[in-house]
């Protein structure tokens, strides 16, 4: 940590919660305690005003017509575009694709850059801890290319093995896809690492960002990946909005791969000349409010600041961390050294679904089942888990009120 | 909408020390059910003969309402007649999807089922044993899914 973020001032959390209306709503008579924020944040006042007013004052078609508020849509919207460019450090807005979030986003690379290329026999390496939003997608490219997909082992913390990732690069290797950060278990990837020995040997890389991005500094120059995929409703943004990052020549080299308006220059019944990047990759009239929504939930972010964000984030992991270890009969599950701020557990005695119930009974909103990724749930032999996922506006108070509860359905259960 | 509705003492009672958990040795018909929200999986054996159902057993792992529904169900279904498990099929789905329906005085221990219809969550995990008692019966061979 540098000698700036030393001198940060800390995070006023009381303050910040008053830009979230929804985080004083009651919950069955009690205040919520909101600690889903894996599955999807919360929205600040300004996201949500940001979609109204652009309903309320500026709504048209965008790239289309050439009256005003069609001007000012397109305005708006390309301006949210530069400000994700500028949020990952992509080196052009060309590099920027607007997708409904990850899942869409893998889809597409899946899709439009594997199905034209993949040759069976051809590899595509990810990993035990993946969602399936990042194993999926693979295993249906496969089934059409006839390619195969590799799955890099996970040891007992949930520490993805890099001496078995290593050995599984091979001359039929074309892809890497991995997540930068598990959602199931919190592990942070050391994805530079990864990215790096990929590019040595030629291989593209995608990094599923869901989970990184409301909790880091991601810049994909410095990471040098081929594609990023992230949600914005994990970044405190609309739902049905996310970006897809592409690799500049990556994208040029691609086939769009969803046909429609707004992605062609010019039609006939000859033939169709697609549109530039972005466009020819955003089919059909986009989710105009959500993105630029996003663009003001990244500015929401940024005036906070990631740092800080992050600093206050590692001590509610480091809290939340002690204190569920101090609770008879639960067992972490995910003990990476390097961890987002989310939990995964399980108690003795008490299934996750049950867990679930009884803390909503208390205001206490956490997620339980098997977090799309089942695969981990098989590896830890548990067929679900209870996770605290938390955000900057969650406090120390709010995870004793998780502790609490979780005594009460011990009590209630055990 | 209260929780002790929901966990009453024979839930809990069934969920810590389930009735007929376990394989039948040879079972003339079975099936398994899945619940993909939650990964609960449950397997049903049944011996079935003359249209009464002479033993049943039930193994597999899920929440406390799983667990005690199928629990209870095979409590309440062994030495029954076919005709008679199909009709307490129809009141047991009523009572946990029929917000204003009155529970039927016949449904015995069942009844404590009867709060799960206050948490929309959780029907399905209460349903799941017998959607797939159901299959078993009908000899379907395609596992049962609450989806």
């Amino acid at each position: 940590m540098s000698a700036a973020a030393g001198t940060l001032a800390p995070l006023d959390v009381m303050r910040v919660r008053e830009d979230f209306p929804i985080l004083s709503r009651q919950i069955r008579g009690r205040a919520l305690v909101y600690l889903d924020n894996g599955a999807s944040a919360q929205r600040p006042r300004a996201v949500i005003d940001a979609e109204s007013d652009y309903y309320e004052q500026h709504h048209a078609n965008v790239h289309r017509g050439v009256h005003t508020l069609s001007q000012e849509a397109t305005d708006l919207f390309e301006a949210a575009r530069e400000k994700l460019r500028r949020f990952l450090n992509a080196r052009s807005t060309r590099e920027i694709v607007f997708v409904r979030g990850t899942t869409e986003a893998i889809n597409l690379v899946a899709q439009a850059w594997g199905r034209p290329r993949l040759e069976a026999g051809d590899e595509i390496v990810i990993t035990w801890l993946e969602h399936h939003a990042n194993i999926v997608p693979w295993q249906q490219v496969c089934q059409q290319t006839g390619a195969v997909l590799k799955v890099v082992p996970i040891d007992r913390r949930g520490v993805v093995d890099f001496d078995a990732y290593l050995a599984m690069l091979g001359p039929r290797t074309r892809m890497v896809a991995i997540a930068h950060v598990s959602n199931a278990l919190g592990t942070v990837l050391p994805v530079e690492r990864f990215i790096a020995a990929a590019r040595e040997r030629g291989i593209a890389t995608l990094l599923d960002g869901a989970q990184a991005v409301p909790h880091q500094r991601v810049d994909v120059q410095a990471l040098g990946c081929d594609f990023y995929a992230f949600s914005g409703h994990k970044l405190y943004g609309p739902t049905g909005i996310g970006v897809l990052y592409g690799r500049e020549a990556q994208l040029e080299a691609m086939p769009p791969w969803q046909g429609g308006g707004d992605m062609i220059l010019t039609v006939s019944f000859q033939g169709t000349t697609y549109n530039a990047l972005p466009y020819k990759f955003e089919a059909g009239t986009p989710n105009i409010a959500g993105a630029i929504a996003l663009g003001v939930a990244v500015d929401y972010v940024e005036s906070i600041g990631l740092e800080r964000i992050a600093r206050h984030e590692a001590d509610l992991l480091a809290y939340a961390t002690g204190r569920l270890d101090a609770v008879e009969g639960l067992t972490i599950i995910g003990t990476a050294p390097d961890k987002a701020s989310l939990v995964s557990f399980i108690v003795e005695g008490v299934h996750p679904h049950d867990l679930g119930t009884i803390l909503d009974a208390e205001g206490v909103a956490i997620r339980t089942g098997h977090h799309c990724a089942m695969p981990v749930m098989d590896f830890f032999d548990v067929p679900a888990t209870a996770r605290a996922s938390f955000a900057f506006y969650n406090t120390h108070a709010e995870i004793d009120a998780l502790v609490e509860a979780l005594g009460h359905a011990r009590e209630m259960l055990g | 909408m209260d929780l002790a509705d929901l966990y009453r003492d024979v839930i809990v009672d069934h969920n810590k020390r389930p009735r007929n958990f376990g394989r039948l040795e040879h079972p003339n018909r079975s099936a398994e059910g899945h619940n993909p929200l939650c990964g609960d999986r449950l397997h049903i054996f049944l011996d079935v003969e003359d249209d009464v159902i002479r033993d049943v057993r039930f193994e597999g792992r899920g929440c406390a309402i799983s667990t005690a529904s199928a629990s209870l169900m095979t409590e309440a279904v062994k030495g029954k007649r076919l005709a008679d498990v199909r009709h307490l099929f129809e009141e047991v789905h009523d009572m946990l999807t029929r917000q204003d329906a009155p529970v039927p005085e016949d449904l015995g221990k069942l009844a404590a089922l009867s709060g799960v219809r206050e948490f929309p969550a959780r029907v399905k995990c209460a349903s799941l044993c017998w959607h797939t008692l159901n299959a078993a019966l009908i000899r379907d061979a395609a596992p049962v899914t609450t989806e």
